[in-house]
């Protein structure tokens, strides 16, 4: 019966034009990534602090402002240049249109990357301070206002949770795009960016005590696990929509989106887990470096493939 | 006032006049549509028939394409038609991300968002639609959704029960409407495209946003009139030889 049924209703389109490719491809997918690395230094930092002496980590005061910086600046440099007429970014400012979390993520993001700026200001010369020598007005200052450093982080940490989860926000408003309709899209940039934030700062924690690097490595592992829990519910369980399951479905057939996506799973969380967990037992720093490095190209991998694979849809 | 929409489906005969007649009225460059009939061929031989399709921006009461654009370049008009401001579209594409329906697209031309208007600027001078205007069998019904004795507002009347939209799972609100359609014509998904399957064309992707001569360092420096130029002359060229090739085999 089935079959005749599906038989009787096959419907083939025989002349249309040719329909849209993937509009949003890797350079939104640098964005993302390097926003998590941006924040989640920020968070992970602020963890640290809470739980350690700041002597236990020498420094991170002045290195974690200059890896969300250069970051932050790649994300908005990557957004900049996806723009078809960058020059009128300019508009957002100009021009905003609060509905549109394009807009709302615009402001927060300059807004956090004004602040960290600051915060790497006053970090750098407080680490240096013979840095500009007595006539170089910034570290004059910088100096002079050195508690803003710590007056600013319960704010900046306060601000960091919209910049991360905004894009999914983005996600939502994406509407035609159904696979990233899903709720559970804000924590997956959440675990992204604790993720990209604790691998990051494993590449500088050389000189740090072993606890305070047993704790990073434990941050680590534990986002990646959860991240990883959330792609694979999201990658088997059904949805509601047949928009969703008609993309799953052709990622679940194979085809080089399949291997991107295991390939991702596999260096990115399944790896770096494992690797993480052993480094902590003996406080192995080039195990637990290179669970570092694995994480943060598998991050890039699984964003690029959630990134692409709904577009690949038609939509009319 | 609350302007819409509606094609009759089973009036259409596919003759592809609208897609003609839009694509002059605003001249829509290459590789871009405002308008399109897609054709669908349903059922098994023998028994089979060819459906059309007209498909063009929904003009959504709820219009994701509004709420998403960062500059408000895509906004309201006080007649209901979400209508497009290039001059201030960044070209972020986000609305091409948020139309559920496909119907914008990146212009080739000025690399900003674009899409059916409705043809606001000739509903601005009275006219109908170029469209409309084209339609052979009025199979493209226009008017004011809000005046009970409006043709779309009759004709929606007369057809209760068999008037619908696309995607309503969506909760846009579109006041584009279809008589005579299905699933197998409405739903994207509910329709195979085969490759090689196309009649005329084996373009099936497009695998460029815009302007595909320019690329990313293009865009910072065609303020200063580089590129412009020369992607002018290449399309130029290119319709040039097109043209020559055609007329050497007969066409004209």
């Amino acid at each position: 019966m089935v079959e005749s049924t599906i038989h009787a209703t096959q419907a083939v389109v025989t002349l249309d034009v040719p329909i849209q490719g993937i509009v949003w491809g890797s350079i939104i997918t640098v964005n993302m990534w390097a926003k998590s690395i941006g924040t989640g230094v920020l968070f992970v930092a602020a963890y640290l602090w809470f739980r350690h002496n700041k002597e236990d980590m020498p420094n991170l005061r002045w290195l974690m402002p200059i890896i969300a910086f250069v970051a932050l600046n790649v994300f908005l440099f990557f957004t900049l240049i996806d723009l078809h007429q960058p020059y009128r970014m300019i508009n957002i400012f100009l021009h905003p249109h609060w509905t549109s979390s394009i807009t709302v993520g615009a402001w927060l993001a300059s807004i956090f990357l004004g602040l960290m700026t600051a915060m790497m200001a006053i970090g750098v010369s407080d680490a240096f301070p013979s840095l500009g020598g007595k006539k170089c007005q910034i570290t004059k200052i910088a100096r002079k206002n050195s508690g803003f450093y710590e007056k600013i982080m319960p704010f900046m940490l306060f601000l960091a949770l919209p910049v991360t989860m905004y894009t999914a926000i983005i996600m939502a408003q994406s509407s035609a795009r159904e696979l990233w309709q899903a709720p559970t899209e804000v924590m997956q940039m959440m675990w992204a960016a604790l993720m990209a934030g604790s691998a990051a700062l494993i590449f500088i924690s050389g000189s740090w005590t072993k606890e305070a690097r047993k704790d990073l490595a434990l941050i680590l592992s534990v986002a990646v696990f959860f991240s990883f829990a959330m792609y694979m519910g999201e990658y088997f369980f059904s949805f509601k929509s047949s928009e969703a399951e008609a993309t799953l479905a052709y990622v679940h057939s194979g085809g080089e989106y399949n291997i991107q996506f295991w390939l991702g799973m596999t260096l990115g969380f399944i790896a770096p887990f494992f690797l993480a967990i052993s480094a902590m037992k003996d406080d192995n720093k080039t195990l637990l470096r290179f669970a570092a490095l694995l994480a943060l190209i598998g991050l890039a991998l699984a964003k690029d493939v959630w990134l692409k694979i709904p577009q690949l849809l038609p939509l009319s | 006032m609350k302007l819409g929409f509606l094609v009759d489906l089973n009036l259409c005969m596919g003759c592809k006049g609208c897609e003609i007649a839009c694509k002059v009225e605003n001249e829509v460059p290459l590789s871009s549509w405002r308008l399109r009939v897609k054709y669908i061929d349903l059922g098994t031989f023998p028994d089979t028939r060819r459906s059309f399709t007209p498909l063009r921006c929904n003009h959504c009461e709820n219009a994701p394409c509004e709420r998403i654009c960062p500059v408000s370049a895509l906004h309201y008009l006080e007649n209901g038609i979400v209508n497009v401001d290039s001059a201030r579209c960044i070209g972020c594409a986000g609305c091409m991300m948020a139309c559920p329906y496909g119907a914008i697209y990146m212009d080739p031309e000025t690399n900003t968002a674009d899409k059916c208007t409705y043809c606001a600027h000739r509903i601005e001078s009275g006219m109908m639609p170029a469209c409309v205007v084209a339609c052979p069998v009025e199979a493209n019904i226009f008017g004011d959704l809000d005046d009970d004795h409006s043709n779309i507002s009759l004709y929606i009347m007369e057809h209760k029960g068999a008037v619908q939209v696309r995607k309503p799972e969506k909760h846009t609100s579109p006041t584009h409407f279809y008589v005579g359609g299905g699933n197998q014509t409405l739903n994207p998904l509910a329709h195979q495209r085969i490759e090689g399957f196309n009649l005329f064309n084996d373009i099936t992707k497009l695998h460029h946003v815009g302007d595909k001569n320019h690329g990313i360092l293009d865009r910072f420096l065609a303020p200063f009139g580089g590129h412009e130029s020369a992607s002018t002359n290449d399309s130029l060229l290119e319709s040039k030889i097109s043209t020559e090739s055609h007329e050497q085999e007969g066409g004209h």
